[in-house]
């Protein structure tokens, strides 16, 4: 009875093309979005800013990233990180040789870099696949972060060997550093990641959409139906990079404020690939529904015991989350490949039809 | 009773000149010789066979004519001119459309974007259009959306459109991978095995399929069987194959009374 849609017709291609084809879905995104946009920033704590809303937005990005590659396009990867940290740098050698760009420009561009990066680290995928294509991208995640520890002009000589996050405005706002606050840092999140998520809903669901996905389907098939396939995994990569690098950008200069080389080392990208798991391979709202869980997981664990009254070690709390993490995976690699989102989907279709079954 | 100019068949169809050439084509893999000096041709308009038994080589000329074998030696020519070395993508944007013997559908897919994907070689938006699904996108889209729909409403799949493939049983299956290749509106379409793994009532719909397609869109087949049966009432012109080599070639009366084609079939007897 929620999910109606009786009575809606679609009377043209164009209409049955629509992003909502049932009114519902448009209904609960709106619904959505007033959370987003006016309920969350203005009842959040500082607490919640910094460990539910910001992080969420940014790892559901990185995710997406990792998703056109991965989910659509067929092509493993196990070097995310590396990618976001290349965006973060990027982002950081703009900001300080311009100082006077303005930071939100800085960080669509630093995606540029990572994009380039990536397609040279994409080449290997014309010749191997797979498992195989997973060590080649391992090689560039070592690699890279071996270039931010070592390449000293890319943190600008500092003895710390660390980046620092400048204080930078936007229309007499700080956006980023230290005098910035997280409601300006969460909308400028929010708009970055809403933007990037419509441009990722229409490229994933239109001709280059369907190209990859026939590439991830069955490569060989692809080629002999016209797909010229090193263009079609060189634009993946190259999107995908781009994307990865925007979220790194993020990652840095609205959320943490200061990054190591070590901070994007692989347990990160792993992360991110857990996300994507965890969310759906092949679908845009399972990066939100991934970065909730995995984001979210922790911190419901850590002030969950203290609400019920229960004395419980930080230490425990971690292992019970590692624990969590794990179990989830197995279960999805195995019983739902197509993670949350699909089971979101069965949902759906079950309310579209309730209270009659058949 | 054929030339250049093309002939008429005993049904009284008009068939036009050659489409494509295949001159003294020979493929080796190592020490395998696949297929031994064939030379064949196809008109514009007609429904041609390539018969001959298990192994005798038929997909490999298949193979051949989409570019993704390069043969050995010998020379594809299509409309009018040699075809130099081309990746298999190149030669379906000269349009040449393609079945599997074995079915290559996109499997995470629905019906629809499957057939879609066959629309491929005729969009090109840009990727900044698509991405804000403006302009040229949404225009191609709709406009190759509604091409789709033909072959889907042609192929009756119109009740499995939403379906994502891998549900499909396979008779189903066969027809959405000719969906598919028709929706790429081929000068040539190359169907290899169409009918095999079916049942009496499927074979059927897919031999008035393919009749159809041949009929009303007036596209050129180029088919494999190793059926005999099934081809003879189906094709203009047949080329027999056996152990790599070409021991027939001509109408199926004329392929069906061929001591050497008798022979052939005999030693193999229903495999
Ligand atoms: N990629 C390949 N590598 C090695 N041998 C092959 C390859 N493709 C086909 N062959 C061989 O070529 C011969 C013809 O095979 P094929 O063209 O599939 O026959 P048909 O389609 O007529 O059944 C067979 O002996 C087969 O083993
Ligand atoms: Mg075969």
């Amino acid at each position: 009875m929620l999910y109606r849609t009786a009575g809606q017709f679609k009377t043209s291609y164009k209409a049955d093309q629509a992003l909502f084809p049932v009114r519902q879905d448009a209904i609960l995104l709106g619904i959505i979005m007033v959370f987003a946009w006016v309920i969350f920033p203005f009842t959040a704590s500082e607490f919640a800013f910094q460990t539910m809303l910001i992080p969420v937005l940014i790892y559901a990005l990185a995710s997406m990233g990792l998703n056109i590659l991965t989910g659509y396009a067929g092509q493993l990867s196990l070097g995310t990180a590396a990618f976001m940290g290349v965006g973060a740098y990027a982002c950081y050698k703009l900001l300080t040789i311009m100082p006077w760009m303005n930071p939100v420009v800085a960080i669509f561009l630093s995606g540029f870099f990572s994009a380039g990066i990536g397609v040279v680290f994409g080449i290997p995928s014309l010749r191997i696949k797979g498992f195989y294509l997973a060590i080649a991208t391992l090689a560039a995640q070592f690699f890279l972060v071996w270039l931010f520890e070592k390449w000293a002009w890319l943190y600008n000589y500092n003895a710390s060997g660390a980046i620092q996050v400048p204080n930078t405005t936007t229309l007499g706002t700080y956006v980023t550093g230290p005098l910035a606050s997280s409601m300006t840092q969460y909308y400028v999140v929010l708009g970055i990641v809403t933007v990037m998520t419509i441009l990722c809903i229409n490229l994933t669901r239109g001709n280059l959409g369907r190209m990859w996905k026939a590439t991830r389907d069955m490569d060989i098939a692809a080629e002999l139906i016209g797909i010229n396939l090193m263009k079609s995994k060189l634009i993946a990569f190259a999107i995908s990079s781009y994307i990865v690098g925007v979220a790194g950008a993020l990652y840095v200069f609205m959320w943490k404020g200061a990054a190591e080389p070590n901070l994007f080392d692989i347990p990160l990208s792993f992360e991110i690939l857990f996300i994507a798991i965890i969310g759906g391979l092949g679908s845009i709202l399972g990066n939100f529904l991934g970065a909730i869980l995995i984001v979210g997981l922790p911190v419901v664990l850590n002030l969950l015991p203290d609400a019920l009254g229960i004395p419980i070690s930080s230490a425990l709390v971690e292992h019970l989350n590692i624990m969590i993490v794990g179990s989830l995976i197995v279960f999805f690699l195995i019983i739902e490949p197509h993670g949350l989102a699909r089971l979101w989907a069965l949902i759906r279709e079950k309310l579209i039809i309730w209270p009659f079954p058949h | 009773m054929k030339d250049t100019e093309g002939y008429v068949t005993a049904d009284g169809r008009q068939i036009g000149g050659t489409l494509m050439e295949m001159k003294n084509i020979t493929l080796r893999f190592g020490g395998v010789v696949a297929i031994k000096d064939i030379s064949f041709d196809v008109h514009e308009g007609e429904i041609r066979a390539i018969i001959g038994p298990n192994g005798a080589g038929k997909s490999s000329m298949l193979n051949v004519i989409s570019g993704f074998y390069t043969p050995s030696e010998g020379e594809v020519w299509y409309q009018g001119a040699k075809r130099p070395q081309m990746k298999p993508y190149e030669v379906a944007r000269m349009g040449v459309a393609r079945t599997f013997q074995n079915i290559a559908l996109f499997e995470g897919m629905t019906v629809l974007d499957n057939v879609m994907t066959g629309r491929l070689t005729h969009m090109n938006a840009s990727v900044l259009s698509q991405a804000i699904w403006w302009g040229r996108a949404r225009e191609e889209e709709i406009e190759n959306r509604e091409k789709v729909e033909r072959v889907i409403d042609f192929l009756e799949i119109q009740h499995i459109r939403k379906t994502p493939v891998g549900r499909l049983p396979y008779g189903l299956k066969k027809r959405v991978e000719l969906a598919r290749a028709l929706a790429a509106e081929p000068s040539l379409l190359l169907l290899d095995e169409p009918m095999a793994g079916m049942n009496v009532e499927e074979k059927e719909d897919m031999s008035r399929f393919i009749l159809d397609v041949n009929d009303e869109f007036g596209t050129t087949i180029c088919l494999i069987e190793h059926d005999m049966g099934v081809v003879m009432d189906l094709s203009d012109r047949v080329v027999v194959m056996d152990y790599g080599k070409k021991i027939g070639d001509g109408t199926p009366d004329e392929v069906r009374n061929d001591q050497a084609v008798i022979d052939a079939y005999l030693g193999v007897a229903h495999d």
